[in-house]
C-alpha cells in the first residue's frame, strides 16, 4: 500500500483505550504503560512516543501539516522534554483521533500557544518513567540520575542506559500526572530555539508519496465531480446513458456538496477506473439545475448594493463607545473615505481532494483536511453513521490557507465511497472546480471618518462596513470585532455595519477578516497621521501611550500596547525609517503597517518604486515580530513570516479577485485568477523577532496582514495617490 | 492502444488513450505520483517534467506525441548532474513548505542550471517564472538555485 503513512491505529490507539471512552487531552496524556506485547512491537511511552531497538524514537505528529512545519516543530517540543537529540528522531503524522490527541486543527495559528505546554509534558512524563525504571533497576533515588542523548546515568556509579534498554520497563510503570512533570528550564534547551529542517523536506525533494492526491490504494477508482456552478442550486434532472457507455465508467452517483440541506443533491460524482476517464466521461453529463432566483446574485449587484448602504445608516452596531458625532463636530479636522476589496479564493496548488473506502458500515478517508474532527463530525451527519465509525488518516496536504478548515471534500467522497462499498475511490477537483467551488473570503466596502483635535490626535473614528450576511449576522470570515486596532483607545468610536444577501459559500483565509482589517484601518490611518503632519510609526506610537495591557474582550487575544511599541521600533531600527524615505512623490516609496492579529505582533516596512506606466515593483520588506519568549523553530519561522509577507503582495498587487455572475464564479485557473510567480518577489525580506516574556504564538498567520497597508502607504508615499480599494491598480501616467 | 515511453532510463509500455496527458499517464498508469497536477492547463509548474532534457508542462503534452524523447521525471532526476546538485540545495536550504510545487521548481531549475551554469538572479526569475509557488518559498529557490551553481561549478 502507497498511501501516506500514520501511526498504527493499534500502538497507539492501545494505549489511550487504557482510561475509559472519554477522555481528555490532558488525560490521554497520562495514559502510558501497558504498551504492546514485548518483541513484537517497540514499546509505547504514551499516546506520542515509541522506543525502537536501536534507541532511535518514533514521535506523532498530531495535526494537520499544510507547509506551516506544525509536523516538525510539535515532535521538537516532545524532542526536547524527552531528552533525546534530534537525529534519533522519526516522525510520524498520527491519525486524526481527537480522543487520544485533543485538538487537531491547524487553524488560527493556534497549533503552538495550544501546544507549547502539553507537547513539552508529553516528552517530560516519558522522560521521568524511563529515569523511574533506571532509578529501580539500580537501585537508586530518580533523583540522583540524568538524562540526555536517550540515556539515562548515575554519575555515582558510573552506570548508564540506553532509553531503549529501559523502554519495556518504563512502559508498565504508572504514568505521572502531566501537572507534576518537571519541564526544563529555558537554558537547558537544545531542540527548541534551533532550526530544523522540515522532517519531510527529503521526501519531498524526491518526490516520494505524500500528499492527499498521491494516495494510492489496491483496487482503487476515481471520480470526478460535477458540482452545480450557481452556489445553493439544486439537481433539477440529468442524463447520464452517455456517460455511462464510456468505458471505464463504473458509476454515476449524486451528492450533496453540503451547500444544500440534506436529502437534496447538487453534484453528480461520475466514478471510473481512472481519474482521466472520468473526466473524459464527464463531458457526457446533461444535467438541468435548478437555480431559481440564485442567479440575479453578482459582484455587479453587491457593488451597487454596497454603495447605496454606505449612503444610508448601519443595519447593526458592532461598537459604540463615547460620542463619536459630538466629537466629530467638534473636532479640529475630520477626513472620510471608502475602502473596498473583492472576494478571494484559496487557490490551494493541490486541487481540494479526498479518498475514501467504505466497507461492513465504516468508513475509511485519507484526508488533506485542517480540520478533520470538524469534517468526522460533518461526515457522520450526512451518512448517518456513528463519529466513531470512521477513521481518518491524515494526509501532508498541497497548501492550505484555511481553504482545507471546510469538509466538503470528506463529505463528497464519503457519499461516493458509499455508492460504490468496498472499493477504494479517490476523488479529485479540476482547477476549474476548485476555483469555482471555493470558500470565499467574502469582500467588504467600509466608509470611514476621523476626527483629528489640533494636536493631531485621534479623537473619533467612525465606520461603516459593509458586508455579508443574514438576519443581522455576518457570514463566515465577514466578522468584525469591536477590538479592531485603534478602537479600544480612541475615546468616541462607532462601528456599524450592514450585511448584503449572498449565496456565495464565504471561509477562512490565511489571517482572516485581519488580511483586509488591516488594509483598511492601517491605510486610513495613514491618511489620517498624513492629515496630523505626522509619519505612520509615529502616529501610532503616540496613539499607544504608555505601556500596558488593553482590557480583554471576549475571546479577542489581549493587547499589550508595549509589545506593540517594541515591534514598530525594532523595524524602523532595522530598516533604517526616517533615513530611508525618499523625498517628494518621486516614483519610490517606503511604507508602514503595523498589524496585530492572531496573538502575534507584526510592524513591516516596505519599499516600492512605482513606473510611469503604474507598474509596481517591490524592492524591500523589513518584518518585526513578536510571537513570545521563544522562537521554537527559527528556520521554519523565517519561512512562515516571508511567505506570509509575499502572499500579502498577492493579494494586493496581482489582481486577484474572484467574480460572480449569474449566480456563478466567473473565474477558473490560474490566467483569470493569478497567483505570485517569482519575478515579482523582492530581493529580500528582513526578519527580526522581538522576543517578549509572554508564552509563544503562532507564526502562520499574524505576519501577512500589515504588510498590504505598508505597500498601500508606500505607493502614497511615491506617488501621492491613496490606494484604497483591492487589487491595486495604478493607472498609466505614459499614455 | 500500446505506446513506448522511456521513463527514468528504463523503456516502458503503456496502454493509453494517445490524447491522455503524460502527466496522467506518469502518474496514473507508470505509478509515478512525484509528477503534481496544479492546473491543467500549463499555467502553474507543477507538472514539468523533462523531455530530452527540455522542461516541459507535462499536463499539455499527449502521450501519443512523446516518441522516442526520453523523460525525466523527479523520481529520477538527481541522475543527472545540475539535477543531483539541485536536489541537495533544496534540502539542505529547506527549500519547500507545503511542498506540492517543489517537484516542478526541481525539474526547472535542473533544466535552467543545465543551459546556465552561473545565472543571474534575473535569468532564474525569467526562467523560473512558470512555476508557481502558492507559498512563496522563492527566496529560498533563488539562493537554492545559486547554491547548486557554485556546488556544480566547484564538481566541474
Amino acid at each position: 500500500m502507497n498511501a501516506p503513512s500514520a501511526m498504527s491505529r493499534r500502538s497507539f490507539l492501545s494505549v489511550s483505550l487504557v482510561g475509559g471512552a472519554v477522555l481528555t487531552f490532558g488525560a490521554s496524556l497520562a495514559l502510558a504503560g501497558e504498551g504492546e506485547k514485548e518483541g513484537v512491537e517497540p514499546p509505547v511511552l504514551n499516546a506520542f512516543i515509541r522506543i525502537n531497538a536501536d534507541n532511535s524514537v518514533v514521535i506523532g505528529a498530531k495535526n494537520p501539516e499544510i507547509g506551516q512545519g506544525v509536523k516538525t516543530m510539535l515532535p521538537m517540543l516532545i524532542a526536547e522534554e524527552l531528552d533525546v537529540d534530534w537525529e534519533q528522531v522519526h516522525i510520524e503524522q498520527t491519525l486524526a483521533d481527537e480522543k487520544i490527541y485533543g485538538r487537531q486543527s491547524a487553524g488560527g495559528s493556534r497549533s503552538t500557544p495550544v501546544n507549547w505546554l502539553p507537547m513539552r509534558q508529553a516528552g517530560a512524563a516519558a522522560r521521568a518513567m524511563l529515569a523511574m525504571a533506571a532509578a529501580s533497576e539500580w537501585a537508586v533515588e530518580p533523583a540522583s540520575l540524568a538524562t540526555g542523548s536517550g540515556m539515562v546515568r548515575h554519575a555515582a556509579s558510573g552506570r548508564s542506559a540506553t532509553y531503549a534498554s529501559l523502554a519495556a520497563v518504563a512502559a508498565k510503570i504508572t504514568p505521572p500526572a502531566l501537572d507534576t512533570v518537571v519541564l526544563k528550564p529555558d537554558d537547558a534547551f537544545k531542540i527548541i530555539g534551533t532550526s530544523r529542517r522540515g522532517g519531510d523536506t527529503p521526501a519531498i525533494v524526491r518526490g516520494k508519496p505524500l500528499f492527499g492526491i498521491d494516495t494510492e490504494l489496491p483496487g482503487m477508482v476515481h471520480a470526478a465531480l460535477e458540482a452545480c456552478p450557481v452556489f445553493q442550486g439544486t439537481i433539477a434532472s440529468f442524463d447520464d446513458k452517455a456517460v455511462k457507455a464510456v468505458k471505464g465508467v463504473i458509476a454515476v452517483v449524486p451528492v450533496n456538496t453540503g451547500l444544500v440541506p440534506k436529502g437534496k443533491f447538487d453534484a453528480l460524482a461520475i466514478v471510473a477506473d481512472s481519474w482521466w476517464t472520468a473526466q473524459q466521461a464527464r463531458k457526457q453529463l446533461t444535467v438541468e439545475w435548478d437555480t431559481g432566483t440564485l442567479r440575479a446574485y453578482s459582484t455587479e449587484a453587491y457593488g451597487k448594493q454596497a454603495s447605496a448602504a454606505l449612503e444610508g445608516t448601519p443595519q447593526g452596531d458592532v461598537l459604540k463607545k463615547g460620542d463619536v458625532e459630538t466629537a466629530l463636530s467638534g473636532a479640529a479636522r475630520t477626513l472620510t473615505a471608502r475602502y473596498d476589496y473583492p472576494f478571494l479564493a484559496h487557490a490551494t496548488l493541490e486541487p481540494q481532494n479526498c479518498t475514501g473506502l467504505f466497507e461492513d458500515g465504516a468508513l475509511t478517508l485519507w484526508a488533506p483536511s485542517q480540520a478533520p474532527g470538524s469534517g468526522r463530525r460533518q461526515v457522520a451527519e450526512m451518512l448517518d453513521i456513528a463519529p466513531d465509525a470512521i477513521t481518518i488518516h491524515m494526509t501532508r496536504i498541497g497548501g492550505g490557507f484555511g481553504r482545507r478548515l471546510m469538509s466538503d471534500y470528506m463529505v463528497q467522497v464519503a457519499q461516493i465511497a458509499r455508492a460504490v462499498p468496498g472499493k477504494p475511490v479517490k476523488m479529485l477537483y479540476t482547477r476549474a472546480d476548485d476555483t469555482r467551488h471555493d470558500y470565499y473570503r467574502p469582500g467588504g466596502w467600509h466608509e470611514l471618518t476621523a476626527g483629528l483635535d489640533e494636536d493631531g490626535r485621534l479623537v473619533a473614528l467612525k465606520d461603516h462596513f459593509v458586508s455579508f450576511g443574514a438576519d443581522g449576522e455576518p457570514v463566515r470570515a465577514a466578522e468584525m470585532e469591536e477590538t479592531e486596532f485603534p478602537a479600544q483607545i480612541v475615546p468616541n468610536v462607532h462601528f456599524g455595519v450592514t450585511y448584503l444577501p449572498t449565496n456565495l459559500p464565504t471561509g477562512w483565509l490565511r489571517a482572516p477578516t485581519s488580511n483586509a482589517m488591516g488594509f483598511v484601518f492601517q491605510s486610513f490611518l495613514d491618511e489620517a497621521a498624513e492629515a496630523a503632519g505626522m509619519d505612520l510609526p509615529a502616529f501610532v506610537l503616540r496613539l499607544l501611550g504608555e505601556d500596558r495591557e488593553l482590557p480583554k474582550v471576549g475571546y479577542a487575544y489581549q493587547f499589550n500596547t508595549g509589545r506593540a511599541r517594541k515591534v514598530i521600533e525594532e523595524v524602523c531600527k532595522v530598516s533604517n525609517w526616517e533615513a530611508g524615505r525618499p523625498a517628494g512623490a518621486s516614483g519610490k516609496g517606503r511604507g508602514f503597517g503595523f498589524y496585530f492579529s492572531h496573538a502575534g505582533y507584526f510592524a513591516e516596512v516596505v519599499d516600492v518604486v512605482v513606473s510611469q506606466a503604474g507598474d509596481i515593483k517591490v524592492e524591500k520588506i523589513w518584518v518585526a515580530g513578536d510571537v513570545g519568549s521563544h522562537v521554537i523553530n527559527p528556520l521554519n519561522a523565517l519561512h512562515q513570516v516571508q511567505g506570509a509577507a509575499i502572499e500579502g503582495l498577492a493579494q494586493a498587487m496581482i489582481g486577484q479577485k474572484v467574480d460572480q455572475a449569474e449566480g456563478a464564479i466567473v473565474q477558473e485557473n490560474f490566467d483569470g485568477f493569478p497567483l505570485l510567480r517569482i519575478d515579482v518577489v523582492p530581493q529580500d525580506v528582513a526578519v527580526t523577532f522581538v522576543t517578549s516574556q509572554f508564552p509563544p504564538t503562532g507564526l502562520g498567520e499574524p505576519a501577512l496582514p500589515p504588510v498590504i497597508p505598508a505597500l498601500a502607504n508606500a505607493i502614497h508615499a511615491a506617488t501621492g495617490k491613496r490606494i484604497r480599494s483591492l487589487p491595486m491598480a495604478l493607472p498609466d501616467q505614459t499614455a | 492502444m500500446s505506446i513506448e515511453l522511456t521513463v527514468n532510463r528504463v523503456k516502458q509500455s503503456v496502454s493509453a488513450d494517445p490524447d491522455k496527458p503524460l502527466l496522467w499517464v506518469l502518474r496514473e498508469d507508470l505509478r509515478l505520483p512525484g509528477t503534481k497536477f496544479g492546473c491543467g492547463a500549463g499555467l502553474c509548474g507543477a507538472c514539468t517534467v523533462l523531455l530530452d532534457g527540455q522542461a516541459i508542462r507535462s499536463c499539455q503534452m499527449p502521450v501519443g506525441s512523446v516518441g522516442s524523447a526520453e523523460i525525466t521525471t523527479i523520481e529520477d532526476v538527481a541522475s543527472r548532474p545540475a539535477g543531483q546538485h539541485i536536489v541537495a540545495a533544496w534540502e539542505d536550504l529547506d527549500v519547500p513548505q507545503c511542498g506540492y510545487c517543489q517537484a516542478g521548481q526541481i525539474m526547472s531549475a535542473t533544466w535552467l542550471l543545465e543551459q546556465m551554469p552561473d545565472p543571474k538572479d534575473e535569468d532564474i526569475d525569467a526562467m523560473m517564472s512558470g512555476n508557481i509557488c502558492r507559498c512563496s518559498t522563492y527566496l529560498r529557490i533563488r539562493k537554492a538555485i545559486r547554491q547548486a551553481a557554485t556546488a556544480k561549478g566547484a564538481a566541474a
